[in-house]
């Protein structure tokens, strides 16, 4: 396979620099919307090195464990303190719902398993047959196929899906329109991109104007993503191009999407920080029910509910945690007055700080002592 | 929990089975039934679901057009 030497090659992304400097006299603001970008840009300080040409790339929604509603966690939280076992992937394990964390009911003695994949997830309920297992399925169409591929393949009695999960086109059109700041092009995530291929964005810029470019996650991948965009905007086109080509095809990953339509339909959904947006989330069709947690513990979650509705109006304790307008792209990490003093990612308050996806986090990992 | 990594497909086993090679000494078995996929081919892994196939000519030529920007001689570039 090709070396990852010139992925890496500064000579590269200095040469980039240069002439990105020539090309622009104004200031050009970008938005991703992958967690693994912003480590990439932020590891790599190549958010430093573009802002000496004029441009500015700044996250936004692209961390799926950010954006899941304390409401969601809640239930799951909910279902383990009712004596059911959770899976799930280990940066939610911290993250707070409406009351606790999953972290806090497994402290309180309840079973909460942390796994790296569905099929980590049945092995448990294989192996725990007395007890009902809830997979906490969280993940944008990287993650939602493979979820869907276990539910095909036929899983235990015992096991079902609780799902967060959520697709990034609709969040992209929802930024937009909600017009809070201006978005000069996206740097689309490579990885969402090689399963709903280029297509799947074509409508953004056609409707709204923007430029597009799918890039992949080494760092003159990030670079020249940007040269790209610039490029566009230079020749005064609005389209989707793809840097990612070594993953990426046009029409995706066809097999992975048959597989998720098959089981998954699009439900209207919040998403933390944003209002609902309309088709960005999945939940299990009807065939699935058996498997679907909402419906098979529907009973308990509409108690749950009930005793919820109280509580909410209390959370403005929260409103100190800027996570939301972190995931809109309307302040960075460093601009909240929390960051790096009362949360960190020993004692995170929001999911920014605890996921490794998210921007707080990358940003205290990689810069910690400094307020850039 | 979101990342991909890239690894190669050392032995199919069965249709939805594969044993795969991360580098460094790791060695793990993944899921393969969301793509076609060959033994020695390069694949994208998410939450132990091999999620793309890697075309290797197109990295090359990815490569390709990088290197233009190394070189501070070239005019092909604009």
């Amino acid at each position: 396979m090709a070396s990852f030497f010139r992925y890496r090659d500064e000579r590269i992304a200095i040469g980039i620099v240069e002439r990105l400097k020539r090309l622009l006299s104004g200031h050009l603001r970008f938005m991703h919307v992958c967690g693994t970008h912003q480590d990439t840009i932020v590891r790599f300080g190549l958010d430093i090195m573009l802002k000496e040409a004029g441009i500015e790339v700044i996250p936004g929604p692209g961390c799926p464990v950010c954006v899941t509603t304390p409401y969601e966690i809640e239930i799951a939280v909910n279902l383990a303190n009712n004596g059911k076992i959770i899976a799930t992937f280990g940066d939610m394990f911290r993250v707070k719902g409406v009351k606790s964390s999953l972290a806090d009911a497994r402290a309180s003695g309840a079973s909460v398993f942390i796994v790296y994949s569905v099929s980590d997830a049945i092995a448990i309920a294989s192996e725990h047959k007395k007890k009902d297992v809830v997979f906490f399925s969280i993940g944008f169409e990287t993650t939602a196929p493979a979820t869907a591929s276990a539910v095909l393949n036929g899983v235990p009695e015992n096991f079902s899906i609780l799902s967060a999960h959520r697709l990034i086109p609709p969040a992209m059109s929802a930024l937009i329109e909600m017009g809070e700041m201006r978005i000069d092009g996206f740097i689309n995530p490579g990885h969402v991109s090689s399963i709903i291929g280029v297509g799947a964005y074509e409508h953004i810029s056609k409707r709204y104007g923007v430029p597009q470019v799918i890039a992949g996650f080494e760092p003159i991948d990030v670079m020249y993503a940007v040269y790209m965009l610039v490029s566009q905007i230079m020749r005064g086109e609005a389209c989707v191009e793809n840097e990612y080509r070594r993953v990426v095809r046009y029409d995706g990953n066809k097999k992975a999407r048959e597989v998720m339509n098959a089981v998954f339909r699009a439900v209207d959904v919040a998403w933390r920080g944003f209002p609902v947006i309309k088709s960005s989330g999945l939940q299990l069709k009807r065939t699935y029910e058996d498997n679907d947690a909402l419906k098979r513990y529907e009973d308990e979650i509409d108690e749950m509910e009930q005793n919820l509705t109280e509580l909410t109006e209390k959370q403005s304790s929260e409103a100190t945690c800027r996570c939301g307008d972190v995931l809109r792209g309307i302040i960075s990490p460093a601009e909240c007055p929390l960051f790096g003093r009362a949360c960190s990612p020993h004692r995170p308050i929001g999911p920014c700080m605890v996921s490794r996806e998210g921007s707080c986090n990358i940003l205290y990992r990689y810069r910690k002592s400094s307020r850039l | 929990m979101c990342l991909g990594i890239p690894a190669r497909i050392v032995k199919v086993k069965g249709e939805r089975k594969s044993l795969a090679d991360f580098g460094g000494g790791v060695m793990r078995e993944i899921d393969i039934s969301l793509v076609d996929v060959r033994e020695g081919e390069y694949v994208i892994v998410h939450a132990g679901f091999a999620i793309s196939v890697i075309d290797e000519e197109e990295a090359e030529e990815t490569m390709k057009i990088w290197r233009l920007f190394s070189d501070t001689e070239t005019s092909e570039l604009r």
